[in-house]
């Protein structure tokens, strides 16, 4: 027993050795490693599945915002790093890569997934793990308290707003009687459920409204419930196969009597409007986030991001002219990734200590003024719904082009606050 | 929309859907009827043959309709190669032993799923339609390319059927089917028989894919909806059984393009289920089917 701790007791030698050890590390290494280490964003993207086409944009705009990040001197002066994960747009798995990237690759923060049902899967799996999720996708989930404290929707304005600062422009300009086509699904059903009431609200009908699975390939069965007395066409779908979707609709009206077309860019997201099967969309109207062809007003921050991102002035890859963006939703990557800078910065974030510091960072801020942060235009954020609000355009097919003819305020897209997460613990 | 138009959208998109369902599922029967093969990998061979079109009218310089054209000749003979090496290089060496050709099978599905993945990426990708005609009836307007699927589905299959009865290489086909050991015995090399039907089966499928894809896009995901189908239609019809695989296909067809447009879609596959668990339960040879 004696001998055991006399054993045990250090020698004078090992001691020095071993604060010398120590000295080094600590007077020489460790600097050396804090100043290299890189902030690690986890990046949830939907690289196969029915988001794969929002899933190459998103990580093309996440990789074109990371550049200009970086070369601005990082965050914190330190280099920032992207994990990406595929998630297959798959709830279940996205659950599973949230944890992944938090407990595996030990990332600071995650961020970037769109499609609504992958992320009301997803982000309770975040809030357990106490990391933040800044989820791109649109929908009211986050402003709708669906979600949690670490859930926040900076770069994107939610569907709800989208939808009831437009509806009052659809009942003025194409008509009062509405019939509405949406996927079967959360986004849709925010679709439904927002753009019916404001329609109401506007002193307008919705006199159909026709729900298609988001798997659907074939959609000519659907169209017969279209009421014959709809004044106005109101389409929104996803997945792989929106193209069709849009074809068979211009082969059911064909050179007939037709309502006017009012659909969210989201039917054609990522296909070419000069595609076969669609010169009957000319004259139709579209919402689109962000416009995909550039304007005649375009700012000089728009300009330099298209240009950043490799976006020719059709919205196509400018070294693929048939790899046609999501031009409308993309730029929520990009600007997502400002407010992780600007929210790190303003929090002095150092480590995942400090991940309950960003948020109330981020929950702080308000104004977002046009800049290369903000591309898309100026924002206003409600640091209580973790909800941002943005501008809308409508725009109208013209040539085989979406040119836009309105921009909705931002007053207009503001509603009731449904939820205060800042009352919620972390 | 009035009863009689909308009853007349619903059986041609009924038809349409009836005519390429019957191809898919006709390769399907053929390979179980003379290999006793359930091939699960069939929905593949479907989706490689959408896939290879793309490939095919992307990179040939023609105008789309003799790329089409070309892509409704090259792409089943790619996939009806793929599926004899498939046969050759593992069917066979599992002695058509049917537990092990179904895992196997599965494990085919994997493989060329992920191998378009891999290789095509995960867009879906249309293919322009061969030509551009459609049809304007005083209530809607119906793509004219519709209805040549239909026209060219029943002549591939009339092909199919001359083949099957009065060709000889038919005659060793059906040889084979009833009795495998006494073809043998008489000379049939029943390898390159199994070989043989495995390719016309993918080919057949493929073909179905090349009709479909100006309709729908190429997407890697495009085979598990027509294996479900087919395999619906061939166990109402009797496995191995052609001709009941063609009448279930028309009924199935039919009865979804009707249901699903009064009615709802769901509603049309709860209805196409439900038949296949009665036919299990009172009549499990399948409409036409011989008994085993």
């Amino acid at each position: 027993m004696a001998q055991d701790l006399i054993g045990l007791t250090p020698s004078r030698r090992a001691l020095l050795k071993g604060a010398g050890a120590g000295l080094l590390t600590a007077g020489f290494v460790a600097p050396v490693w804090a100043q290299a280490a890189p902030v690690k964003l986890g990046f949830q993207l939907h690289r196969t599945g029915i988001g794969a086409a929002y899933g190459r944009w998103y990580e093309r705009t996440a990789q074109a915002a990371l550049k200009v990040v970086n070369e601005a001197g990082g965050i914190n002066g330190r280099p920032v790093e992207i994990v990406f994960e595929d998630d297959g747009t798959d709830p279940k798995r996205g659950a599973e890569v949230v944890e992944k990237l938090t407990s595996q690759h030990k990332c600071d923060l995650i961020f970037g997934p769109l499609f609504s049902h992958v992320v009301i899967g997803s982000a309770p799996r975040a809030g357990e793990l106490k990391v933040p999720y800044l989820v791109c996708s649109e929908g009211f989930h986050v402003a709708g308290g669906m979600l949690n404290r670490w859930s926040m929707q900076p770069g994107i304005t939610d569907v709800r707003a989208q939808v009831s600062s437009m509806a009052p422009w659809v009942l003025a300009n194409l008509g009062k009687k509405v019939t509405m086509v949406f996927p079967d699904y959360a986004f849709g059903h925010d679709h439904r459920d927002y753009f019916t009431a404001a329609v109401e609200a506007g002193g307008g009908q919705v006199v159909a409204q026709i729900a298609v699975p988001p798997t659907e390939t074939s959609f000519t069965r659907y169209l017969p419930q279209i009421p014959n007395d709809t004044e106005v066409l109101y389409h929104v779908m996803v997945g792989p196969a929106v193209l069709t979707f849009v074809k068979e609709l211009g082969e059911f009206y064909g050179t007939g009597a037709k309502p006017e077309i009012f659909g969210f860019i989201d039917s054609l997201e990522a296909v070419d409007m000069a595609s076969p099967g669609l010169e009957f969309l000319e004259g139709s109207h579209f919402w689109e986030g962000h416009c995909r062809v550039k304007q005649a007003d375009a700012s000089e921050h728009e300009i330099a991001y298209r240009a950043a991102v490799g976006v020719d002035d059709n919205g196509a890859s400018v070294s693929d002219a048939k790899d046609v963006s999501t031009y409308a939703h993309m730029f929520s990557v990009w600007e997502t990734l400002h407010i992780i800078k600007a929210g790190m910065e303003a929090s002095g974030y150092q480590g995942i200590a400090d991940r309950q510091k960003f948020v109330e960072a981020v929950e702080a801020m308000t104004e977002m003024p046009e800049s290369l942060a903000h591309v898309q235009g100026n924002k206003v954020f409600n640091g209580k719904t973790h909800q941002v609000f943005g501008h809308q355009f409508i725009s109208k097919v013209e040539g085989g082009k979406l040119i836009k003819v309105h921009t909705t305020s931002i007053e207009e897209s503001l509603y009731p606050d449904a939820v205060d997460y800042t009352t919620q613990s972390f | 929309m009035s009863f009689g138009p909308f009853l007349l959208l619903a059986v041609l998109e009924g038809t349409v859907m009836a005519a390429v369902l019957a191809l898919t599922a006709v390769g399907l029967s053929l390979v179980f009827g003379v290999m006793r093969v359930v091939n699960v990998a069939h929905g593949e061979f479907y989706m490689l043959g959408a896939v290879l079109a793309w490939f095919i009218t992307y990179y040939l310089p023609f105008p789309p309709a003799l790329a089409w054209l070309a892509a409704l000749i090259i792409a089943p003979l790619i996939v009806a190669m793929i599926a004899a090496l498939a046969d050759t290089l593992v069917l066979k060496r599992l002695n058509y032993d049917p537990e092990a050709t179904i895992v196997a099978t599965i494990g085919l599905l994997y493989m060329l799923q992920q191998a378009a993945l891999t290789f095509y990426g995960s867009d879906a990708r249309p293919v322009v339609a061969p030509f551009q005609w459609r049809i304007q009836l005083p209530w809607f307007g119906y793509s004219g390319y519709k209805l040549f699927v239909v026209l060219a589905a029943v002549v591939i299959l009339a092909a199919v059927w001359l083949f099957m009865t009065r060709t000889k290489v038919g005659l060793v086909m059906r040889a084979t089917q009833v009795d495998r050991d006494t073809a043998q015995a008489f000379g049939i090399n029943v390898d390159r028989v199994y070989a043989g039907t495995f390719a016309l089966g993918g080919a057949l499928a493929a073909a179905a894919a090349v009709l479909i894809v100006p309709i729908q896009q190429a997407h890697y995901l495009m085979g598990h909806d027509p294996l479900l189908l087919s395999f619906i239609v061939v166990i109402i019809g009797g496995l191995g059984s052609i001709r009941g695989t063609l009448v279930a296909a028309l009924v199935i067809g039919l009865s979804d393009g009707v249901i699903s447009m009064f009615f709802s879609p769901t509603l049309a596959k709860i209805i196409a289920t439900l038949l296949v668990a009665l036919v299990l339960v009172f009549r499990p040879q399948g409409l036409f089917g011989a008994r085993a």
